[in-house]
């Protein structure tokens, strides 16, 4: 009754439709182009590349490729500092006035020569502007009013720069070399200003620099694409085309990686990582970043404010066995609040796994039996595994932890209201000045709700106005080996003290093929450089 | 045309797009005080977690964020009456032209699923009703469930391992290989249709290594379920007294079965089609995140969690605007397919 040859004739013809569109759908080309590197990475944090602007992760790495800046530090000494576009600099007996001789010949992308009036441009368009970044300048006392005055060109290779107090020179050095104070094209930048904005909505898709790379697109979410300054002043990069893509799921970028289609994968997690140690065509790089993965204990919260407790809570984390099992290869175990690489960095590891000591610490505080108590958790990985880990180990010692789940902003909205219990998160420093970290997690000025100063300290409402005024000493120090040892003090003490548990330090992974090299990773993600990436 | 007749037209114009109007209203309404009431600060999402107090507090300022929420709503609305839709927070970009780059994404990719899901959907449907309860049609079920319950990531990545990886025989996440983009003048925003227009084969050809995994995942989602619904309606004409007449007649069974029960069932399946169409174009978060497709999903998605109204707004209005087109767009369908709604 049923005419089944012509369904299976139909049949056919479909199959038949369906190979040949598989044979056309064939990929065509499998390798990149030999003078294009294209990474897998995830960049949907980028809002801007105006370097006046941008405080990302990966924002501060596409600036930093464009722009150069006065002065740079060494990336295997941090405590090294060398001129990039200055020649020498140096600071008046007063302590205040700043001279900064610039060299000569330099050349922006557009072929305008780079001057001492760019680079006071440059300054004084980050203190207007006054973004994200902007207070890293503004902390030395500039303002929309005074900057004319006190950031100026006195000829065209010579730049004066006036703060407000007799700062350590070395504070102000290294907040020079943040991408804030990259040097854009005074000229190029002003023909692109917009009701006064200094340029800030055109630059935030163009970029006007000096650097290796120049940008090409950036495509929100999408990609970001550069191409070689061929006259760049430190030498012709050894790639042509630099193309970034947004990939956001690193499972995706090991296929990605190891297909060919792209020469690095930037976010690969500890499972795709040992899954690729097996190719030999993949090489693995690593390099120590500034994050800190921590614990913060509210001090509203009447246990948690008890020192037998913070105490006990540090005894109770196993710091081992959550590197070994969930973060080996992304982070390194390390307990202090300055990451290494930073001037006065201790290395010192006070706590391990301590069953007994913390349930006397526990006993002491008169909690014998535990308590309960809640952590607002990001829900991803490794952050979530490690919650989870941290509440089996308290579990033994009777401390019920319960993990509240959340999205990034989320779990933050509430931890920056300080309506948290423990928020577990990372804290990466925004300059390469160890001031950085110590205000946050050493200051806290007014630990009222209202307060002004909204650091880490203050949004564990930790009331400390003698590390607080010790913190802020450091900043004026002239002696530079006073200035470490201080740093070092005050990690200690924190150590001991504070409601702070520092248990990682990040570490960047990069895997990429074995035919391309090259990528400097440095100490910071705004010194991560591409120049050097070639093909064999 | 006389007076009267004008006017009817008229009126029943105004009452179209009294309708339509009320209906977006109604839909940003409901989106925004949703946006409102989740406990994430948009301020973060536009300065960051490390912004001094004052940038802070000059950004809420800026944003609006201090007026009271029928305030901020009012606002907002009267400025898409002046066709401004404002700004992303978290691209920077104006919002329109942020979804110009989105949606056509995942237009392309949702349209290729539905062509799959329908060519592949229908005849599995039809098959499964004429040999109900055999082999084929268990066949189909078997099929139909897994389609149902396999979750996406899952069924994407397991795609690209094989296809992709071990076969090669497609090529991998992302819309375009790298050594074809920006080749083409962005018309439409389709690279398939844009490359095609232009001429540019080896674009086509690379975009359609592209599109046709995910296209695939997706697809086999709606070819579940319109091969469902195909066999169901089936089912039931093939009961139907006119197709016993049919036979009797002497009709082959092919014609029978093919032209008269399936045109039969054609309305009813016109609007399974367009609403499993819609829903694909409204993105699907998932696999735009494996195959690191730039579509609207994942725009809507990351908007959404950084509280980033203007663009979730804008979004929203995307996908009112899909919905109420799809559903034009059926009525007329109904009218050619349908005789008697002509």
């Amino acid at each position: 009754m049923f005419d089944s040859i012509s369904i299976g004739r139909r049949a056919a013809l479909f199959a038949g439709v369906a190979v040949a569109a598989l044979g056309f759908a064939g990929p065509l080309a499998a390798q990149t182009p030999k003078d294009t590197i294209v990474m897998a990475k995830q960049i949907d944090d980028i809002i801007s590349m105006d370097p006046g602007e941008s405080f990302e992760f990966s924002g501060s790495e596409a600036v930093t490729n464009m722009y150069d800046r006065l002065i740079r530090f060494d990336l295997t000494d941090v405590s090294k500092l060398y001129g990039s576009l200055a020649e020498s600099w140096s600071v008046a007996a007063d302590g205040k006035t700043y001279t900064f001789k610039l060299k000569s010949g330099l050349k922006f992308h557009s072929g305008n020569p780079l001057t001492a009036e760019d680079a006071a441009y440059s300054l004084q368009r980050a203190v207007a502007i006054n973004k994200s970044p902007g207070f890293i300048l503004t902390q030395f006392g500039f303002t929309k009013d005074n900057m004319k005055d006190r950031i100026k060109a006195t000829d065209a290779h010579t730049l004066t720069i006036i703060v407000e107090k007799p700062f350590a020179p070395t504070f102000f050095y290294y907040c020079l070399t943040a991408t804030v104070a990259s040097v854009v094209d005074s000229k190029l930048v002003k023909q692109n200003e917009k009701d006064g904005d200094y340029g800030n909505a055109w630059l935030k898709a163009n970029s006007a620099g000096s650097g290796p790379y120049k940008l090409v697109s950036w495509k929100a979410n999408e990609s970001y694409t550069m191409q070689a300054n061929e006259s760049w002043f430190r030498g012709k990069p050894a790639s042509k085309r630099i193309v970034v893509r947004h990939v956001a799921e690193p499972a995706s970028q090991r296929l990605l990686l190891e297909k060919g289609d792209v020469d690095y994968a930037r976010n690969l997690n500890k499972d795709q990582l040992e899954g690729i140690k097996k190719n030999a065509n993949i090489q693995i790089e690593q390099g120590r970043k500034g994050a800190i993965l921590y614990l913060g204990l509210n001090q509203k919260n009447e246990k948690l404010a008890k020192p037998e407790i913070r105490e006990a809570l540090k005894w109770l984390t196993d710091y081992d066995a959550i590197e070994a099992n969930i973060v080996r290869g992304r982070f390194v175990p390390h307990q202090s609040f300055l990451p290494q690489g930073f001037l006065g960095a201790t290395t010192d590891r006070p706590y391990k796994y301590d069953l007994a000591k913390a349930k006397a610490l526990l006993a002491k505080a008169g909690l014998a039996d535990g308590f309960s108590v809640t952590m607002d958790t990001r829900n991803n990985a490794p952050i979530i595994d490690i919650a989870q880990a941290i509440q089996a180990q308290w579990a033994k010692a009777g401390v019920k932890l319960e993990i509240i789940p959340g999205d990034g902003k989320q779990t933050l909205t509430k931890y920056r209201a300080r309506n948290h219990d423990i928020y577990i998160g990372q804290w990466g420093p925004d300059y390469q000045d160890p001031h950085t970290n110590a205000e946050t997690f050493a200051m806290n000025e007014d630990n009222t709700d209202n307060a002004k100063s909204k650091t880490l300290a203050w949004r564990n409402a930790w009331n400390i106005p003698d590390m607080t005024k010790k913190t802020a000493a450091l900043v004026l120090e002239q002696d530079a080996k006073k200035r470490e040892a201080g740093y070092q003090e005050i990690q200690r003490e924190h150590q001991k003290t504070s409601p702070f548990v520092i248990m990682f330090q990040e570490i960047e992974v990069v895997a990429h093929n074995k035919n391309v090299d090259g990528f400097i990773l440095g100490p910071s993600f705004d010194n991560n450089f591409y120049y050097n990436i070639a093909k064999k | 045309m006389n007076q009267a007749a004008i006017l009817g037209l008229l009126k029943s114009a105004a009452r179209i797009v009294l309708t339509v109007t009320m209906t977006f209203l109604g839909l940003l309404l409901v989106t925004f005080l949703i946006g409102r009431v989740v406990p994430i600060d948009p301020v973060l999402a536009a300065v960051g977690d490390r912004a001094p107090a004052e940038v802070y507090e000059r950004t809420r300022l800026e944003l609006g964020l201090d007026k009271p929420l029928w305030q901020q709503f009012w606002l907002y609305i009267a400025k898409v009456f002046q066709g401004d839709f404002g700004h992303s927070v978290l691209t920077s970009n104006p919002v329109i032209a942020d979804i110009a780059r989105v949606f056509p994404a995942t237009l392309e990719l949702a349209t290729v699923a539905t062509l799959m899901g329908v060519a592949l959907g229908i005849p599995a449907g039809v098959m499964a009703a004429v040999h109900q309860g055999r082999w084929q049609d268990q066949l189909v079920r078997v099929l139909g469930l897994m389609g149902y319950s396999i979750p996406v990531f899952w069924l994407g990545l397991m795609g690209l391992l094989l296809f992709y990886a071990k076969l090669g025989l497609v090529a991998g996440p992302g819309r375009q290989g790298v050594a074809f983009d920006d080749l083409i003048t962005p018309i439409t925003g389709v690279i398939l249709l844009d490359s095609a227009l232009q001429g540019e084969w080896e674009v086509f050809q690379d975009a359609f290594s592209h599109v046709i995994l995910p296209a695939s995942v997706l697809g086999y989602f709606s070819l579940a379920y319109i091969s469902r619904m195909t066999r169901s309606f089936m089912i039931e004409q093939l009961r139907q007294e006119y197709v016993v007449t049919a036979r009797v007649k002497g009709l082959s069974e092919r014609r029978v079965v093919w032209r008269h029960a399936l045109g039969n069932v054609m309305v009813p399946l016109l609007t399974v089609i367009a609403l499993s169409y819609a829903n694909l174009l409204e993105g699907s978060v998932l696999t735009e995140t494996v195959f690191a497709w730039p579509g609207l999903g994942q725009y809507i998605t990351n908007s959404l969690l950084s509280a980033d109204m203007n663009a979730v707004l804008g979004g929203t209005i995307m996908v009112g605007i899909v919905f109420i087109g799809i559903n034009m767009l059926t009525d007329i369908l109904y009218r050619l397919v349908d005789p008697r709604a002509r």
